[in-house]
């Protein structure tokens, strides 16, 4: 997506036909991906798509749809092939298999996608991946340095700052960034600046006291 | 999410080109866009990202207070600039959505943000702000999140921003350019009132970017406030909200500002109540006054009648919050 090729489609030769790049709501190929999503215990996700992409129209439509994406996840550069509608979170939970981040609701509204871009929090969910190109993202699996946990982590351990543990990898994202803004200089405060992650096991006071305590321990977040 | 063709164009330029072709449209931060494309309420066929434009500076003007329409809302909201010559926009902005939201949402996305009326997210329900001429289901549904004020028979949505609230009472020029060149356009004025046409949320031709907004230097920094009323504390949309601002010299108010959100399809500027402050002592009852005279027109529906109370209550106390009385 390099700039030189601006004003053009990304992936589409300058000047070929208008191709619609729109797969049928009913193709087999749509219809298998989303059935494997359904049942990932039984099928390989991959491998239900890629038996679906064998057919040939499909292929070639698959050729036109994907978008070149290097981005550094966890402090490895990943080069990926994507949809333009892949979300960051699909593409972190489906092609790389890093499944700490959660889909709760998928529309913005819980905070369970909480992951970090060039270290800013955001909603995985709202962010198409190739919108983050060149970018460095952080999730829940690059906070530990391998066995050493994170402090956010060993404090939520600390105070039980959940129960189900489903909302934890947003929780947790979004209380490293609640710090490093310098948002968690009372307990109103951080209850505000964490308010956009959700917690329907009602952990919020567990939560407030590992963010506090990692606040006043002072280490390094 | 219907598959779209994902364009970057490198110019500004070449964005208003490429922004004419009908199916065709404008992504900055995404947090309304991609949830709106993921529930089906809008497919466009292309996508036009603006994130790499220039168009993120904050800076201090002649007259005022220059914003870049691709600042992202966090910013913004803690910029010493805008903290120090509009706090009351800073106030709004923190107001809504969520801090990883506000990471992603730009100023001019907010703006371009559409309603949150369940019945427009709810593609099987009649909508005609979704679906022209399909009908109205919050008319005799649901409706209490819904407008008081300047709604239709084809609609009674709410515009959601609070961003938006605070800009219209300090008076910000929205500036939009196109092929025809750049234009102002009034925060009080860029939205539109549904009357037949509820489909269209603003005057932004269709040809037209938004590229930043301008706030002139007022006298309003030191009594200034945000009061959001909402079914939870924080991360929720207005029932009520109200943005004041005063000038007070000597007990006396020589200038006043309101606007409210949550109650029409556009940031609900208080003309009338503001003229009725000028020249009154700062005082329960002059505020009390206002808010009365705030609320005339006001309309319910069935579910959203306890807004005729709460917004006068939310006016009064802003007011005294700005008035440092409370």
């Amino acid at each position: 997506m390099e700039d030189k090729n601006a004003g053009l489609v990304h992936g589409v030769p300058c000047g070929g036909p208008e191709i619609e790049q729109e797969p049928k709501d009913n193709s087999r190929r749509t219809f298998l991906k989303q059935s494997a999503l359904i049942t990932t215990v039984a099928l390989t996700p991959g491998i239900a798509a890629k038996a679906a992409d064998m057919h040939l129209d499909e292929k070639i439509a698959g050729a036109f749809e994907k978008l070149s994406l290097k981005i550094e996840v966890n402090g490895k550069a990943m080069s990926l092939m994507v949809e333009p509608r892949s979300t960051l979170l699909d593409i972190l939970r489906e092609q790389l298999d890093l499944t700490g981040t959660k889909k709760g609701c998928d529309y913005g509204q819980c905070g369970a996608c909480t992951v970090h871009v060039d270290g800013h929090r955001v909603n995985s969910c709202l962010t198409l991946g190739v919108m983050v190109n060149g970018k460095k993202v952080t999730t829940i699996e690059g906070l530990a340095k391998g066995e050493v946990l994170h402090p956010m982590q060993e404090a939520f351990l600390k105070y039980d700052g959940f129960q189900c543990g489903y909302c934890t990898p947003g929780q947790i994202m979004s209380a490293v960034a609640c710090i490093r803004e310098g948002h968690a200089n009372s307990e109103m405060e951080i209850r505000e600046y964490m308010s956009g992650n959700i917690c329907r096991c009602g952990a919020y006071p567990n939560i407030v006291n590992a963010i506090q305590d990692v606040k006043e321990g002072g280490q390094a977040v | 999410m219907k598959q779209f063709q994902y364009l970057r164009p490198a110019t500004q330029q070449n964005v208003l080109e490429a922004i004419t072709k009908p199916g065709t449209k404008i992504i900055a931060g995404g947090t309304n866009l991609v949830d709106l494309m993921k529930r089906g309420v809008t497919a466009p066929d292309k996508l036009v990202d603006i994130n790499h434009l220039p168009l993120k500076s904050i800076t201090a003007t002649k007259t005022g207070l220059h914003i870049g329409a691709l600042a992202l809302n966090s910013v913004v909201s803690e910029n010493n600039l805008v903290l120090a010559k509009q706090p009351l926009l800073a106030m709004a902005l923190k107001a809504g959505a969520s801090p990883q939201l506000r990471n992603m949402a730009t100023v001019g996305g907010n703006m371009m943000q559409r309603t949150r009326c369940s019945y427009f997210y709810d593609t099987t329900m009649p909508c005609n702000k979704r679906a022209p001429g399909t009908g109205c289901g919050a008319m005799e549904g649901y409706n209490r999140m819904h407008a008081i004020f300047g709604a239709s028979a084809q609609c009674i949505a709410v515009q959601p921003s609070d961003m938006c609230v605070g800009l219209a009472a300090l008076d910000a020029m929205i500036i939009v350019t196109g092929k025809k060149g750049e234009r102002r356009i009034p925060m009080t004025e860029f939205h539109r009132l549904p009357g037949d046409h509820p489909e269209l949320d603003n005057h932004l031709g269709k040809d037209e970017l938004i590229i930043g907004v301008d706030i002139p230097d007022n006298n309003f920094s030191k009594n200034s406030y945000y009061l959001k009323v909402r079914d939870r504390q924080s991360y929720a949309f207005a029932l009520v909200s109200v943005a004041a601002a005063l000038d007070i010299s000597g007990g006396v108010i020589k200038q006043a500002r309101l606007a409210m959100g949550g109650v029409a399809h556009k940031p609900w500027r208080l003309f009338e109540a503001e003229k009725s402050l000028i020249g009154k002592p700062v005082s329960d009852d002059s505020f009390k006054q206002a808010a009365q005279i705030a609320m005339q027109g006001a309309k319910a529906y069935q579910y959203n009648a306890f807004k005729l109370r709460l917004a006068p209550a939310t006016i009064t106390e802003a007011l005294k919050h700005a008035a440092g009385m409370v």
